[in-house]
């Protein structure tokens, strides 16, 4: 039904650290892993070991340089997966009802039975959270990992998305978002998130933690913080070394 | 966007069919037995045609079926749902016309509005989408049924009907580019919006999350023959509107001229369409840096 709930109960996303994000692309890896061999069909690859290969993945990390005037560079990794929306495009456009979003915890899913692959989600979609799958012909995108996080067969440490659970950095955090003391909705308020790309008005779940601001070095250009450690002239020595020191600068 | 030939195709004939299906069902020409049925066959052909290729993109068109269950928020299944309904009312009062030589108006009169509905939500299917600015205007469901009329009158050989709707396609078609082309700024169409880092510095993509291509660049971050984007816009506007607008008032009405103007109009129409997709900028683009201004 692709009618969007007036409201779910919970509302299951991600919080994205970007200032911790080292961009290892881990995430990626074992989003692929788990998607590929748990719910739904495999996420296909065409020409993998070929000169162009490509392939189906639910989360891509995107490198992004900002360049503030007068400042360095920095870096931000940028993980992209579904956000979850609550006024999600990509449910309403779809004709078969394949896409809905699920009342009790606010997860959009596709069901693949009913999807006939015509593409119009992905077009809805301001965040390319969605790929069609090119061996199988239906949408593939972000479950949150609904196989493992109610998935009593795992061990309880388990039941987080994959990527949440494989970041080697912490940089990824899964919650209720509807909670307003839950760990995800503490560290966004904490951080002053905002919804991503909010001209949109999809109103994203998930949250993106901006990077902290940088140390203001004033560098006029020259770069060159480590100076006072690189300082090359020895100050005196007393005693034993420093009669060394003089002997042998005599020789 | 990708101008994926099926999609092409598929506007583009089953808009010219819903337009004659539209001008046959008010009785315009006033025509029965054998005529009719070349005429209902020439508007089924484009429709059910353009209809077919349609499919032809699907991933899984053997449960196209479905599509017709969600009309209560999807744009795309309402055209189908409106689409079906409208050949089966317009098939209706073709029949009667054909065998029975009996003229069911108030059939037709249903048959025309049910056409040109599914005509609008053709167009809704691309002008709902906010993630394509360009597409997301008022004026596009007005050019997708203008271009229908155009081409139904046309095709109904409306000499000067089709004229008249020509001259206000050539407007349609300017303003809807006019517009067109301020709108990715207008919705905020930059990459320092998209990702929310703008408010740091300027952003740029320094490195993609991966190599090669995927299918939302394929898809969605079309950039090849932009740069024929002018020319093909004189094209557009001279094949479908103008050149066939001037041969229908200037010269005597038969049937060499209205080939002639078909065959124009088809060329315009053809190029509008490709410009539409391949213009179109998705702001999902925005993340690979692509767009710049």
């Amino acid at each position: 039904m692709t009618t969007l709930p007036q409201t779910t109960q919970k509302k299951l996303g991600l919080a994205i650290d970007l200032d911790i994000c080292v961009g290892c692309h881990a995430c990626v890896i074992n989003c692929k892993e788990w998607n590929t061999s748990n719910y739904g069909a495999p996420l296909s690859d065409q020409d993998a070991y070929g000169a162009n290969p490509v392939g189906t993945f639910l989360n891509r990390i995107h490198t992004f340089e900002v360049k503030a005037e007068n400042k360095p560079a920095q870096t931000v990794h940028f993980p992209k997966s579904c956000l979850h929306c609550e006024d999600a495009p990509c449910v309403t456009v779809c004709p078969t009802g394949a896409s809905y979003k699920r009342v009790e915890d606010g997860i959009v899913l596709v069901n693949e039975s009913d999807c006939i692959g015509c593409g119009l989600c992905a077009w809805a979609c301001p965040y390319g959270a969605r790929e069609l799958d090119a061996k199988e012909g239906v949408m593939k995108k972000c479950t949150l990992c609904v196989d493992r996080i109610y998935n009593e067969n795992l061990p309880e440490e388990d039941r987080e998305p994959a990527c949440v659970r494989t970041c080697p950095a912490n940089a990824r955090h899964f919650g209720d978002f509807a909670d307003p003391d839950s760990n995800v909705s503490v560290m966004s308020r904490e951080r002053g998130a905002v919804p991503l790309f909010e001209d949109q008005g999809t109103k994203p779940v998930n949250r993106y933690l901006p990077p902290r601001p940088k140390a203001d070095i004033q560098t006029d250009g020259d770069i060159n913080i480590l100076a006072p450690f690189l300082d090359t002239t020895p100050s005196p020595q007393k005693g034993l070394l420093g009669w060394l020191d003089k002997a042998l600068e005599a020789i | 966007m990708h101008p994926a030939p099926s999609v092409i195709v598929f506007t583009a004939l089953s808009g010219l069919g819903f337009g004659l299906l539209a001008f046959l069902g008010l009785g315009i020409p006033d025509v029965s037995g054998m005529t009719a049925f070349v005429f209902f066959l020439i508007a089924y052909a484009l429709a059910v045609g353009g209809l077919l290729a349609s499919t032809f993109h699907l991933g899984n068109p053997q449960r196209a079926l479905k599509a017709f269950s969600q009309w209560r928020t999807s744009w795309l299944s309402r055209e189908g749902v409106f689409a079906v309904l409208a050949l089966c009312v317009t098939g209706l009062y073709a029949a009667a016309l054909i065998f029975f030589e009996a003229r069911l108006p108030i059939v037709g009169m249903i048959g025309a509005v049910l056409s040109m509905i599914s005509v609008f939500c053709t167009s809704m299917i691309y002008g709902q989408l906010k993630t394509v600015p360009r597409w997301n205007q008022p004026m596009t469901p007005a050019l997708f049924v203008l271009y229908t009329l155009a081409g139904g009158a046309l095709l109904a050989g409306q000499v000067k009907l089709a004229a008249l709707f020509m001259l206000i396609l050539a407007g349609a078609q300017l303003l809807h580019w006019m517009i067109g082309d301020n709108r990715l700024a207008i919705a905020g169409g930059t990459i320092g919006e998209a990702t929310g880092l703008g408010h740091l510095g300027k952003v740029r993509l320094l490195e993609s999350p991966h190599s090669g291509e995927n299918y939302l660049l394929k898809e969605m971050a079309h950039e090849v023959g932009r740069k024929h984007a002018q020319k093909l816009r004189i094209i557009t506007l001279l094949f479908a509107c103008l050149l066939p607008a001037v041969l229908l008032l200037l010269t005597a009405p038969g049937h060499t001229t209205a080939a002639i103007a078909v065959v124009l109009h088809l060329i315009g129409l053809f190029a509008s369409r490709w410009l539409f997709f391949a213009e179109a900028e998705h702001v999902v683009a925005l993340y690979y840096d692509k767009h710049r201004a």
